[in-house]
């Protein structure tokens, strides 16, 4: 490469870091406003709800002066504003308070049961988006064939079978009649205490101790509901696959590259779908953070001790402080993940790098 | 780019393949260990482990696997008790003082010694903490001033425990059944102990170890705690210092699973022991099943309609009446509670002393009417019932509003969330409310006090019974209710409470429906596996595998 050459790129990369800064910046702004509205929103809301969260804490047959000194060490005596202004203080200083129902911080509670729900969303969106995407572009290719009509019913019962269902039915087949998977939960519990987790994602624990006969196991626990989600995210990454790459299909450059003769499939692979990627990547990004969220049912079916499974819990006992918790961490998550399929749309799509 | 994407391809097909490989080549690993007993069991209600805290279901079953108390319930004749750590006890004649001998060389699962010290040290903390089961003691009139003079060690093996009137002993001995009165190893907690700031509310400058026993464990039973993790396991191991017969099995491990199906799943391909909430449907299936057995045991817990005296309509005398002739008990007991459940309408469940086996109101629209048109409403009127919505009891609701509509009263079923209707039955919001009511601990005086007891029926009355929550205002039966507590002769004591059982089947404005069931399906090859008659009584330790 030529001296101007490597200039050149310098120079780019220091005007990109400039906007970079710039951009982080006025993301910032964007991210502390949006926080403090979901603060506010979930707090409220978690307020106004008619249940008292006394009852969460003691149960209906703790004696009525236990009620009242619980009711004081929780704050509720004091005007919402107040209670409000005293919970945005402590979370700024990273104190989410005590979750009533397991009685641990919240982070820490948190911190045990998100690593689950990452490992399952990640494998299940991996599932989704290897086998959507390609799905998505035979659909595309093929448009009004047979092959188009099956990935058409392929989506449309994923999408609209209730997943609560259809999990009840893979568990009957694939666990009770095929015995190919394993459940319920992460691990088996022969396995509950051989194994120490580090991270807490147990497939890459398992991996990193070497421990083999572990991985399996882990794998069998999971497989069936990555599964189930990736062909939730699926039905979804398919059908917006075959829509980009329908309009991909119908520019001039496609036909520009037929005219010079390239082969059919380095035009669908090669040109249509390196285009059809760069909103892809928002659509797959998207589908990975809803997974984040938990997806409460199929935790529950599954018994997979994850965040949706927690939050849910949370919910149902007028646990505010575990709520509110969870509902920051799925806000950052969200953020987070767009922040990323921004980064990178920049690097997938040439018109939006600084020049 | 081609060649990238086909690299990318057989990447996928190779993670394919390798998914079908790992699934196929093993059978499923469908058999827990030999000794290990592994329960499916919905343990989200755990909110801690200290027995001087916990009063939640689940929680007392694992408190009563892993500690010990003075006396137990006696599982053959559940009107009398038995001792557990005491070897024997008297009543003074006055019926003030009891006197406690321990069995001699106890010890902990810690290895440290069992001494009438610990039993005072687990009174102590207990009532200073004054959690929500600490009334259980502080009704013998224990408070925190008091309670190292009232529940003391008169020497190594001798507790003495002085209450403040001559209450019936069979009242005082079941009180002491509960998991409340668990004994703690005081060693072990005061080494875990943490300092706080004396406050107004809490004048003590340390938390008697309750924050190290959230989680922690320091009993003596034949079971030790070995892990709790919230929604997630409970984990018993066996106690090798236990004083009884040791546990057949090594360990006990509750998984947390939710639903029934899961459960039933699970249990039919061997992957737990036992599942703990079938619902009537998985639990036909599980009994049907060769491979599989069912047992089952009547519970504390009673099923009601109540019926708010703030109601016009609902305060007449004959419409409390009538409403009790307008449930079809037939039908509920034999659809929808079969084999949760069985049909009861006193308010004191079978197996308490002095419970009255006597269901005397059958379905009958024709009286309903009657009773109704006396009452000034031969045309019926319009209600409201909030209602929880989990089975059974949407189902119970909505045959109510069947039954009542034929006899001209419309029912409207308001469904909420369990807390959510509970807060509003707490604040007297109701006209009509399902309920179901647990006894805090096994005695008579336990339902008594809530059904017949409303000392002050006054919108600020701090006793918020259940008589104060549907406005029943009693003070004959408040009244009764105390003397059945000082009644010292334990026939008389029964007659009493079978008194005010009857008066509440004629008079109150509670419809008691039904006594809960518990069932669990366990795996074919599982001997000595029995629920007991109470939460506390689900005993683990008998358990073996063949």
């Amino acid at each position: 490469m030529s001296m101007s050459g490597t200039e050149r790129l310098n120079g780019r990369r220091r005007a990109r870091s400039r906007k970079a800064v710039a951009s982080a910046l006025q993301f910032l702004v964007v991210v502390a406003t949006t926080y403090l509205g979901l603060l506010a929103v979930t707090f409220f809301i978690g307020r106004v709800i008619p249940i008292d969260p006394v009852l969460a804490v003691l149960g209906d047959r703790a004696p009525s002066h236990v009620v009242e000194r619980t009711r004081e060490a929780m704050g509720l005596n004091q005007p919402l504003y107040h209670q409000f202004f005293i919970y945005v203080r402590q979370a700024l200083s990273g104190d989410f308070g005590i979750s009533v129902l397991t009685t641990n911080p919240v982070m820490t509670d948190i911190r045990r049961v998100f690593p689950a729900t990452i490992e399952l969303a990640t494998l299940g969106t991996l599932i989704g988006a290897f086998i959507g995407v390609p799905l998505g572009v035979l659909a595309a290719v093929k448009r009004g064939s047979i092959a188009d009509q099956i990935v058409r019913v392929i989506g449309l019962v994923g999408y609209s079978v209730p997943i609560f269902w259809l999990a009840l039915l893979a568990l009957l087949v694939f666990y009770a009649r095929l015995q190919w998977v394993a459940y319920p939960g992460r691990i088996d519990i022969v396995y509950e205490y051989t194994f120490s987790p580090i991270t807490g994602f147990y497939l890459v624990d398992a991996l990193w101790q070497g421990q083999w006969d572990v991985f399996r196991d882990v794998f069998r626990h999971i497989i069936l509901p990555a599964s189930l989600l990736g062909y939730f995210s699926l039905a979804y990454i398919s059908r917006m696959t075959r829509s980009f790459m329908l309009n991909e299909l119908q520019q001039e450059y496609i036909v520009a590259a037929r005219a010079k003769g390239l082969s059919e499939a380095r035009i669908i692979w090669g040109h249509a779908l390196r285009n059809a990627a760069v909103p892809l990547v928002t659509v797959i990004a998207l589908s990975y953070a809803g997974l984040l969220e938990g997806s409460v049912l199929t935790e529950t079916v599954f018994a997979w001790p994850g965040l949706g499974l927690y939050i849910t819990n949370s919910l149902q006992n007028a646990d505010m402080n575990a709520v509110l918790g969870g509902t920051i961490i799925i806000g950052s998550v969200f953020i987070g993940i767009n922040l990323l399929s921004d980064l990178l749309y920049r690097t997938l799509d040439p018109r939006t790098r600084a020049r | 780019m081609m060649h990238k994407l086909n690299g990318r391809f057989r990447l996928l097909a190779a993670s394919a393949a390798l998914a079908m490989v790992m699934g196929a080549s093993q059978p499923a690993f469908a058999e827990t260990p030999k000794d290990t007993l592994v329960e499916a069991f919905a343990i989200d209600d755990i909110i801690t482990m200290d027995p001087g805290e916990a009063f939640e279901l689940s929680t007392a079953e694992m408190t009563s696997n892993t500690y010990s108390l003075l006396v137990r319930l006696d599982l053959n004749d559940t009107t009398k008790v038995v001792g557990d750590l005491a070897d024997s006890w008297t009543v003074s004649d006055d019926g003030l003082t009891y006197t406690f001998k321990l069995k001699p060389g106890l010890k902990f699962a810690s290895g440290n010694p069992i001494t009438a010290e610990d039993v005072a040290y687990s009174f102590e903390r207990a009532v200073k903490l004054d959690k929500s089961p600490a009334f259980i003691l502080t009704q013998f009139g224990l408070n925190g001033d008091n309670v190292t003079e009232k529940a003391k060690a008169a020497d190594e093996t001798t507790f003495v425990f002085t209450v403040d009137q001559a209450y019936a002993p069979s009242f005082v001995l079941n009180c002491l059944t509960a998991t409340v009165a668990s004994v703690v190893d005081k060693k072990l907690v005061l080494e875990h102990v943490k300092a706080v700031t004396p406050t107004a509310d809490y004048k003590y400058d340390n938390d008697f170890g309750n924050e190290w026993l959230k989680t922690g464990y320091a009993g003596s039973g034949a079971f030790k705690l070995r892990e709790w993790r919230a929604n997630e396991v409970v984990v018993l191991e066996r106690n090798d210092n236990y004083y009884g017969d040791p546990a057949k099995l090594a360990r006990v491990i509750y998984r947390h699973m939710k639903e029934s199906s899961g459960q039933r799943l699970a249990l039919e391909a061997g992957d737990v022991d036992v599942a703990r909430n079938l619902e009537p449907g998985d639990y036909e299936a599980v009994a049907k099943n060769g491979d599989l057995a069912t047992t089952s045991a009547a519970k504390g817990s009673i099923y009601y309609i109540s019926l708010n005296q703030k109601n016009e309509a609902l305060a007449k005398p004959e419409v409390r009446e009538a409403f009790k002739y307008l449930v079809d008990y037939d039908a509920i007991g034999s659809t929808l509670i079969k084999g949760i459940g069985e049909i009861h309408q006193s308010f004191l469940p079978k197996g308490v002393l002095g419970a009255l086996d006597e269901n005397p109101y059958k379905f009958d629209v024709a009286k309903a009417k009657e009773l109704l048109a006396k009452a000034g409403y031969p045309d019926g009127f319009s209600v409201t019932m909030d209602v929880r919505n989990t089975q059974p009891v949407t189902g119970v609701a909505e045959s109510f509003q069947q039954t009542l509509g034929q006899a001209g009263v419309k029912l409207e079923i308001i469904p909420g969330d369990g807390k959510q209707t509970l807060t509003k039955y707490r604040a007297r919001n109701h006209d009509m409310y399902i309920g179901v009511w647990g006894m805090d601990y096994f005695d008579p005086n336990s339902n008594a006090e809530t059904f017949t007891s409303n000392p002050d029926n006054s919108d600020e009355g701090k006793n918020k019974t259940l008589a104060w929550r549907n406005a029943w205002d009693v003070p004959e039966l408040t009244k009764k209710t105390k003397e059945a507590l000082l009644e010292r002769d334990g026939a008389k004591r029964a007659e009493t409470y079978k008194e005010l059982q009857k008066t509440v089947l004629a008079e109150s404005p509670f419809v008691v429906i039904f006594q809960q069931t518990e069932v669990a399906g366990l795996r074919g090859n599982l001997k000595g596996l029995k629920l007991g008659p109470s939460f506390d009584t689900n005993y683990v330790w008998n358990v073996s595998k063949e």
